[in-house]
């Protein structure tokens, strides 16, 4: 495969080297001593010169590109360069961005900024610290039908409320489909009596607020009690995040800042985070706080040496975890050797996130699944379709079992997919397809 | 002496143009006039009076730029001239006669009192034998008038005030801030008085309504168009001595959601008719409001269900203690009533205990909604108040704890704090400061009770009308000295335009910096 990478700082170079192996993988940047140094260091070809200019775009051949990946710095830059290879180019786009918003819109109408897949590096440390702290949260989500319909994949944790149960006993989920479980690596699809299991991924799709709902029952945060205290030290981009998705899981986290613009800007934004203006390198203010008595402490300041800090003195104070956001990648393996449980950068997340993604996927597929065993897709349905005018349960005798409609939207509407729901000419279905089913399945619908 | 930096012309200019155009109005009562054939003459000279005028004051100023503090000026002063031109009519029919409302300061009280929407009266006796229909309507019609407000109606339907309209308002229209609902003020300020005219009509029609399926024997076309003006300003006043006493139960009943719906924000009714039903759902402010009545009205309720609020008297129609229906009918007439500041009395509540009248006196500050027609110092600023008490306590434990306050979840900036506990201590000072004259001035020659002057202070400023003992729902205001009067106009006055502006206008640095 082909693939073309816009931007050679440290994702970019990483994502590179990752890939050179098993792809061609050619790189735009502007810098020539980072050119340089991947012309001699990877098995790439390295092109100097502004990625969103269409010129070097077509030197770097995007027409013939599979997939092209927007890794600079810049937000905008990144953006600027999906959008200008979808004028001329068919490629699957990846774009990495640090600004949630951009997400957001994302994800509401799929395609935007002719963007096919996003990261945002924050959000991806942000979910990251989460995970690690011990809250499952969606693995991947993707948005079908303008965001109408999303697909998520969970992660089943050990105390789940739903592990050991029946899909046909949790599933009291208005709009939302149990799409797939997938267990050592086999995606099964569900019938009333499988049960999920701890550690089994589960991939469902149905309206966003569904799919939320899901996320809270699988893994309920309302139970969140004086166990669970988090204290987020430093009020970064990262930071808010890990607290706002703590929040939607119910969680009273504490956040300390020392800016006073900052700190307001995150209590206005955090209603249920507990932000307090004051200099976490203070013992005394520890201390009268009970940081002692929390469970987990998240260090993300504006600067390693003062993030390290901030993690050792917690510690010291008495707290039981350290979780600390590392800028520069280097420093990681020393942040874990002095003490700090675990240390996330997240330009490395974002490469490893971006990597694990382009080898995963075939490029002319909209979302897959766990290394390749199913895929979800979407269309809209034509005269021709099998689908056309038929009863979802008629229908589906005639396909092979690997296959579950997992959603239907009618003129930008979510419609509940029943058995006895005609399927009218111009609705969009999204599937759950299992890899062996989905030549038969394409070539009926 | 210093030069002044008000272009006071220009405020008085724009004052012009809405006294002009407040002749339209007094053709109501005029038509009345000729209906009924009686009192004819003090509404036609009221109209040269208050249109040459008008156009006198319009020739101060032809370049019409407000800002901001003619803005002030402007409200301040039109608020004053037109109950000015509203008291000519009461001074000429009654010129001659036994009405007390023949001498000037009684006539600018009640005058004052009806655009206000506070519905304390001075008038003797309150029966159309006395005075002409359509001078009852009139006094009607200024407190319907002076609900919504004056001015919000200016900038509704005159060109001129599209650009410094949003001053206006938010000098003239309650609570803090106005919500502009729509890109242009004027069609904001139409939607509000379109909403408010569409309840007023309903609630009109519901009352004959009463009266025709026979439910509601007095309740004639006159006196549903008048109750149904006063009901939606929050006004009070009534054509009838004994108020809303002198109707059956049904028409009580069918007032109270009336009252309710009077003192919630009108932005509400904008936002449920324009497709979100349940947007008072979650609005705190009306969420607060509703909790506020209904928990008052279970006080009253239980209190004068078990007869510790009635020192053994029976309202007409029979006793309340020990009637389910009566005492919660009159618990959440009274309670609503006071509360929204509307100032109707379904009984005479003077007759209830200490225990009942504390309650009601209590309900006096409280006041309806921001955006509402009812006065006082408003849901929203008691509910914001109560929430930075909460968090006072929060970081005494937390000192670092940063929590700013929300209202529907949306945080409020610390001037909008400030501005709140200013108006709140600003409000509590001015009735602490009256309360002391009052009761110094006396009440013909008689003394007044700490509760008495200190409702009555408390009834003017918050709009409210009745207060307790002398000044009762089915007496009057009429034994004040003339002082106590002016100084309660002054009041109402203040109290209607959410002290601020008022103020700000009497101050020096206004003026001169």
């Amino acid at each position: 495969m082909r693939i073309l990478i816009v931007g050679a700082g440290e994702v970019g170079s990483s994502i590179a080297a990752s890939l050179a192996d098993t792809h061609e993988v050619v790189v735009v940047d502007i810098d020539p001593e980072r050119v340089d140094a991947l012309t001699y260091g990877e098995d790439v070809l390295a092109i100097e010169g502004d990625g969103t200019n269409l010129e070097i775009l077509e030197e770097a051949g995007c027409e013939k590109a599979d997939i092209v990946i927007a890794s600079t710095d810049s937000d905008e830059t990144n953006l600027a360069v999906t959008g200008t290879v979808d004028t001329v180019s068919d490629a699957f786009t990846i774009a990495r961005v640090q600004k949630t918003a951009y997400l957001d819109t994302w994800r509401r109408s799929e395609g935007a900024f002719g963007v096919d897949f996003m990261v945002s590096t924050n959000l991806l440390a942000a979910r990251v610290i989460v995970q690690v702290i011990g809250i499952p949260t969606a693995r991947d989500v993707s948005p079908f039908a303008e965001g109408t319909v999303q697909m998520a994949e969970f992660e089943v944790p050990a105390d789940s409320p739903l592990a050991d149960r029946s899909i046909a006993e949790i599933d009291h989920f208005d709009g939302l489909t149990f799409a797939a479980i997938i267990r050592d690596g086999d995606a099964i699809v569900p019938r009333g009596p499988d049960e999920i299991q701890w550690g089994d991924q589960v991939v469902v799709i149905g309206r966003p607020e569904s799919v939320h709902q899901f996320a809270t029952s699988l893994a309920p945060g309302g139970e969140a009690d004086e166990a669970d205290d988090v204290l987020i030290i430093g009020g970064s981009t990262t930071g808010g995040l890990v607290a706002g998705l703590l929040e939607e899981r119910g969680y009273k986290p504490r956040l300390i800042e020392q800016s006073p613009d900052r700190a307001r800007e995150l209590a206005e934004a955090h209603p249920g985070t507990t932000v307090l203006e004051h200099d976490a390198n203070d013992v005394e203010f520890l201390e009268r706080e009970h940081v002692r008595d929390a469970d987990v402490v998240v260090a993300t300041l504006d600067s390693d040496a003062r993030t390290l800090l901030a993690a050792l003195l917690a510690k010291q104070v008495g707290a039981d975890r350290a979780v600390a956001v590392v800028d520069e990648a280097q420093y990681v393996e020393l942040f874990e050797a002095v003490g700090v449980d675990v240390a996330v950068n997240p330009r490395e997340v974002t490469a490893e996130e971006i990597a694990r993604f382009t080898l995963e996927r075939r490029a002319e597929n909209v979302a897959i699944i766990e290394s390749g065993t199913a895929e979800v897709l979407e269309f809209e349905v034509d005269q021709e379709s099998i689908f056309a005018d038929e009863k979802i349960k008629h229908a589906v005798q005639e396909l092979p079992s690997g296959m579950v409609i997992g959603a239907i939207t009618r003129e930008g509407a979510y419609v509940t997919p029943r058995g006895d729901t005609v399927i009218e000419v111009g609705d969009h279905l999204v599937l759950f397809v299992r890899e062996e089913s989905m030549d038969e399945v394409v070539a009926e619908v | 002496m210093a030069r002044i930096h008000v272009d006071w012309r220009a405020s008085l200019a724009l004052v012009g143009t809405v006294l002009k155009y407040l002749a339209v109005p007094l053709l109501f009562p005029l038509v009345l006039a000729i209906y009924y054939g009686d009192g004819l003459f003090p509404f036609a000279i009221t109209i040269a009076v208050t249109v040459t005028a008008g156009f006198g004051l319009e020739r101060l100023d032809h370049a019409r730029d407000i800002g901001a503090r003619e803005g002030f000026l402007m409200v301040a002063s039109t608020w004053l001239f037109v109950s000015l031109v509203g008291a000519v009519p009461y001074v000429l029919a009654g010129w001659g006669t036994a009405s007390t409302l023949a001498h000037p300061v009684n006539a600018l009280f009640e005058s004052m009192s009806g655009f206000t929407t506070t519905g304390a009266t001075v008038m003797g006796e309150i029966s159309t034998a006395r005075h002409s229909r359509a001078l009852l309507m009139w006094r009607q019609l200024t407190q319907w008038l002076g609900g919504m407000g004056i001015v919000v109606l200016a900038v509704a339907i005159l060109p001129e005030l599209s650009v410094g309209g949003a001053q206006l308002m938010d000098a003239e229209a309650p609570g803090p801030g106005i919500q502009k609902l729509t890109p242009r003020i004027a069609q904001t300020a139409r939607a509000l008085w379109g909403a408010y005219m569409g309840i007023t009509a309903l609630e009109i029609v519901l009352l004959y309504g009463l009266h025709l399926g026979g439910l509601a024997p007095n309740m004639t076309l006159y006196n549903a168009v008048a109750h149904g003006f006063t009901t939606m300003a929050t006004g009070g006043f009534s054509p009838e001595a004994r108020s809303i006493e002198a109707f059956s139960a049904a028409v009580q009943w069918l007032i109270i959601p009336f009252m309710m719906a009077a003192g919630t924000n009108f932005a509400l009714f904008w936002h449920v008719l324009t497709g979100e039903p349940s947007r008072p759902l979650r609005d705190e402010e009306w969420r607060f409001y509703a909790g506020v009545l209904s928990v008052g009205t279970a006080i009253v309720a239980a209190v004068l269900f078990t007869d510790l609020g009635l020192r053994n008297v029976a309202a007409i129609g029979g006793p309340v203690a020990g009637s389910a229906e009566a005492s919660f009918r009159h618990a959440a007439f009274q309670v609503v009533s006071i509360v929204t500041t509307t100032g109707y009395a379904s009984m005479d509540f003077n007759a209830w205990s200490e225990l009942g009248k504390l309650l009601l006196f209590v309900g006096m500050f409280v006041g309806g909604s921001a955006g509402s027609t009812g006065g006082a110092i408003k849901m929203v600023r008691w509910l914001i108040i109560l929430k930075a008490l909460r968090r006072e306590l929060f970081t005494t434990v937390h000192p670092d704890a940063v929590t700013p306050i929300r209202l529907s979840g949306r945080p409020l900036d610390d001037r909008t704090l400030r501005g709140i506990y200013g108006f709140t201590l600003v409000y509590l000072l001015l009735f602490v400061a009256a309360v002391p004259v009052v009761l110094w001035l006396g009440y013909g020659g008689e003394t007044l009770s700490v509760l008495e002057a200190g409702s009555a202070v408390a009834a003017t400023i918050g709009n409210v009308g009745p207060g307790f003992g002398a000044i009762g729902p089915m007496n009057n205001y009429l034994g004040f000295p003339a002082p106590s009067k002016l100084l309660m106009v002054g009041l109402m006055w203040v109290g209607r335009l959410e002290v601020i502006p008022v103020l700000v206008v009497l101050t020096r640095a206004y003026w001169t910096s």
